[in-house]
């Protein structure tokens, strides 16, 4: 049995439905997130676990136990909130030593676990300072310390990471992903980042319009979405969609307007004339000046139209003679970090066909 | 920041000199040895002498003083469960009824309680000056402490609650010590307040009751020595202090003071 | 429920005696002031509308309301141009500085409203400098000495004393709220600056204006302490009217009369100015 299960759950505001219809279950010891754009539900959902708001249809059941009529205090789960929510009033110590009290832990064993609770993220020794005088970070710890010191059984996160700067964010992924490890409790994270989903999660759920679009590991979320939603949201991608006008063995060829007939192994079987839209990652795309000695699969030739230059990779946009766009991903020069190709410059793009992805419309 | 010309300069000049000049005089005559308070004459600190020594004044401060108290303490307590409620619940009735007696001008408010009282045989003194007072200063409290709990990060109580808090705790250990300098602070908005009213007491005092606005009312009217100059100078003094203090207690007092318009 | 005390409280005294001022104002005087009983000694219940026939019927009283609704709207009007520089320019000047600013004009306003009213009877008096010089002036073109003090003058000059703070405050607080580039964008498309301040700035601070003015007009619609001390006797406004009604000739049906009179005026008024601070609210933030 799952640790928590969200069966059915739906929410609305009015005309406005929230979530839709939504079953998930999270394992326990898993780093389960929900990822989509504003709006798609997540942190509703968020909240009725947590219990600061109750589904219209649907339960939410841990353990086996409908949660609908424990409030948030009596619910073993914890939050930490995207704007931190730490007792302005109180120091460090206090804040962790809060949920202890609540919880009626007897004093004298409060110390001991408060420490361990700060050791856990990384901030011993900063019990008596308050929380204005923390920096971003650090206060993001306080928060996950407080939230984890009564050994919830799922703690959830709402997007705790979003006020931080770049490096620092990649520095707590990291720490979060540990810290995770180490304490075995189930997370539930909610976030509008891809990236971060994919780096930190065992299984990620899309969403979008307050249902569940894919609900995987975040390899195949990557390699197969199941829809151009998910592939358009997660990572860079190509998408062309067209009719399927052959289909030879595990091979389908898809009429792309302005772009011609493009093949793609697949494992569905799609009738004939039926839409499709092939997935294609801009790092599967081969560019090169001239047309490459094996050739297998699809090739087209095109002028670099735009490019973004970024360091250790660039990315090039391409227009075919069709009119269609390519968008292509190369590293650039080992040594010297320049790039292959200019704005102007004829090449020849290909990918062989167990690149990209099918999805049937 | 747009550059402010010299008209605007001598114009807010102006306007603060009208503003605190009257004052200064008062101040200053007090020291002044001269019985008009027409020109200065001399240094003198015989007024405040005469002040210490009169009975009938000493007499007054004391009844502000204990009608200060009790009608700031209660009014305190009143108009925080008042700010409370107001922000947590919609309500319809609370705020008109809150507002009302500061809206509409004072008089009103006293003359409607001279008959509420002399209708209920109730003889006027000091516990219905009290009163009268606490009706008018439960607004003040109630709309500081309003605005201190809107000012508030409302995801503190979620969080607390979160923490295992019920919804009574999570009031006393995070939103309560968060909103008690606003109390304080209507605390001594409320003492302030009752020391100087002038027009409701005026009402519901009765013949025997004298507070220190009324006996400087009768002074004025009467005979006018310096020695009110010397008594103004103090209680302006007094004012001073308190409000201060409650300002420093609570920086959003200003901000409340400009809510009169609900 | 935490709304219950303080609810009862202002029910039973701020409720209940505002109704039964109004039963009062049916009611009549008693024989030696007060109010009559209400069942009279044949068993009848005694009331009657003689408190508003009179307010209707002999002119005087309507000539103390339009008087006092004057005084009041030459308050509001001097008010508001004596604020309106010092509101903008406190919503000018640096953050740091605006807290001080405005507890300095809302520190006098915590000063005993008598000692306020005193001030202006030594600036004012007869053997100040102030009424000297003015006689002087006047003396120099052959005209009789004026006395400031106990005039209409003397009346005006302590209202909009008291009430400047009023005015200021949320003149302050909506022109606080302008979005600065507008102004610039008005001067890079040619305005000047009188058009600058009449075309954009005047409009979209109205709101402010409105609560002023109602924060202004409304207390000093009921005033009584000022033209009580300073006034003369042609000074007699409506809260002078109620005074004497209820401490002196002690006819307290009518001076209930005059005073429902003036809470309906107060809240006509105050409701008026909610309403439209609350339609303009949304122009002010285009």
């Amino acid at each position: 049995m799952a640790l928590l299960d969200i069966k059915g759950v739906t929410r609305r505001f009015g005309e406005f439905t929230a979530v839709d219809n939504v079953s998930l279950s999270v394992e326990a010891g898993e780093f389960f997130t929900l990822l989509g754009p504003s709006g798609c539900g997540k942190t509703t959902l968020l909240r009725m676990i947590a219990g600061f708001d109750l589904p219209d249809a649907g339960s939410v059941l841990l353990d086996g136990e409908d949660l609908a009529h424990r409030p948030p205090e009596a619910r073993p789960v914890r939050t930490v909130f995207q704007s931190y929510a730490l007792f302005p009033h109180m120091t460090v110590e206090g804040n962790v030593a809060f949920p202890l009290q609540m919880a009626k832990v007897p004093p004298r064993d409060r110390p001991q676990r408060i420490a361990a609770a700060l050791e856990d993220v990384r901030l011993t020794g900063y019990d008596k300072r308050f929380p204005h005088e923390l920096s971003g970070g650090q206060k993001q710890r306080v928060a996950v310390a407080r939230a984890l010191v009564t050994h919830p059984a799922v703690l959830l996160l709402d997007e705790p990471l979003a006020a931080l700067d770049a490096k620092l964010r990649e520095e707590l992924q990291i720490e979060l992903i540990n810290l995770q490890k180490e304490v075995g409790i189930a997370f539930v994270y909610v976030t509008h980042d891809q990236t971060e989903a994919l780096a930190l999660s065992h299984r990620i759920a899309v969403m979008n319009h307050g249902r569940v679009e894919q609900l995987d590991v975040p390899s195949r979320i990557y390699g197969f979405p199941n829809s151009r939603f998910v592939a358009d949201f997660i990572g860079q991608c190509n998408l062309y969609s067209g009719q399927v006008v052959a289909r030879d063995g595990t091979i389908v060829a898809i009429d792309v307007p302005s772009l011609g007939p493009v093949r793609v192994a697949t494992r569905s079987e799609p009738a004939l004339g039926s839409s499709g839209t092939i997935a294609l990652r801009p790092e599967q795309i081969r560019i090169a000046a001239g047309a490459p000695a094996d050739a297998p699969g699809n090739h087209y030739r095109g002028t670099v139209a735009d490019l973004l230059y970024m360091g250790d990779v660039t990315v090039y946009k391409v227009e075919t003679s069709g009119g269609s766009r390519i968008e292509a991903l190369l590293a650039n020069s080992q040594g010297s970090g320049a790039k292959f190709f200019e704005v102007g410059d004829q090449v020849e793009m290909s990918w062989p066909v167990d690149a990209g992805h099918f999805i049937a419309e | 920041m747009r550059k402010s010309g010299p008209w605007l300069w001598a114009s807010a000049l102006v306007a603060y000199a009208f503003l605190y000049v009257p004052l200064a005089i008062v101040v200053v005559y007090s020291f002044n040895d001269s019985r008009l308070n027409a020109e200065w004459v001399g240094f003198t600190l015989d007024w405040y002498r005469k002040l210490a020594g009169d009975g009938a004044m000493i007499a007054a401060a004391g009844n502000s003083l204990v009608i200060g108290i009790s009608a700031s303490v209660v009014s305190t307590v009143l108009g925080t469960m008042a700010g409370v409620a107001m922000h947590r619940y919609r309500l319809r009735v609370l705020p008109l009824l809150i507002l009302a007696p500061i809206a509409i001008p004072e008089i009103l408010t006293g003359v409607s309680l001279l008959i509420f009282f002399v209708m209920l045989n109730v003889t006027l003194g000091l516990v219905s000056v009290a009163i009268a007072h606490i009706t008018f200063c439960i607004g003040f409290v109630a709309i500081v402490v309003r605005a201190r709990l809107a000012g508030m990060d409302e995801t503190l109580t979620e969080a607390a609650r979160d923490c295992g808090a019920s919804p009574w705790n999570a009031f006393r250990y995070v939103t309560l010590p968060l909103i008690t300098p606003g109390v304080i602070a209507g605390a001594l908005m409320a003492f302030t307040l009752s020391i100087d009213d002038f027009v409701i007491t005026f009402f519901t005092a009765g013949a025997g009751t004298i507070t220190l606005p009324l006996q400087i009312y009768s002074m004025i009217k009467i005979s006018v020595t310096p020695e009110v100059n010397a008594v103004s100078t103090l209680l302006m003094l007094l004012t001073l202090v308190l409000i201060v203090t409650a300002a420093r207690i609570s920086p959003t007092l200003l901000r409340s003071t400009q809510e009169s318009t609900s | 429920m935490v709304s219950g005390p303080p609810l009862a409280f202002l029910l039973v005294f701020f409720a209940a005696p505002t109704l039964i001022m109004v039963l009062a104002s049916f009611r009549s005087p008693g024989e030696f002031g007060g109010l009559a009983p209400l069942v009279d000694a044949s068993g009848r219940i005694d009331l009657n509308v003689d408190g508003y026939a009179r307010l209707v019927t002999e002119p005087v009283f309507a000539q103390v309301f339009v008087k006092s609704a004057g005084y009041a709207a030459l308050t509001t009007l001097v008010c508001l141009l004596l604020a309106y520089p010092l509101a903008t320019l406190i919503a000018r000047s640096a953050k740091k500085h605006r807290d001080l600013l405005l507890l300095l004009v809302i520190l006098p306003f915590w000063s005993n409203f008598l000692i306020r009213i005193y001030a202006w009877m030594i600036i004012l008096g007869p053997n100040a400098a102030l009424a000297r010089l003015v006689n002087r002036a006047l003396a120099a073109f052959g005209a009789d000495p004026v006395p400031l003090l106990f005039s209409a003058f003397a009346v005006l000059v302590c209202l909009v004393y008291v009430s400047l703070p009023f005015m200021v405050l949320p003149l302050y607080a909506n022109l606080e709220k302008h979005d600065r580039t507008l102004l610039d964008a008005a001067q890079d498309l040619g305005a000047n600056a009188w058009q600058r301040f009449w075309r954009i700035t005047f409009p979209l601070s109205l709101p402010g204006v409105y609560a002023g003015a109602a924060l202004v007009f409304i207390p000093a619609l009921g005033v009584f302490a000022i033209p009580d001390i300073l006034g003369g006797p042609d000074d007699t406004l409506i809260g002078n009217l109620i005074k004497q009604q209820f401490l002196e000739t002690r006819d307290w049906p009518f001076g209930s009369v005059l005073s429902i009179v003036l809470t309906a005026a107060a809240l006509a008024l105050a409701g008026g100015a909610a309403w439209v601070a609350r339609r303009s609210g949304g122009a002010s933030r285009a």
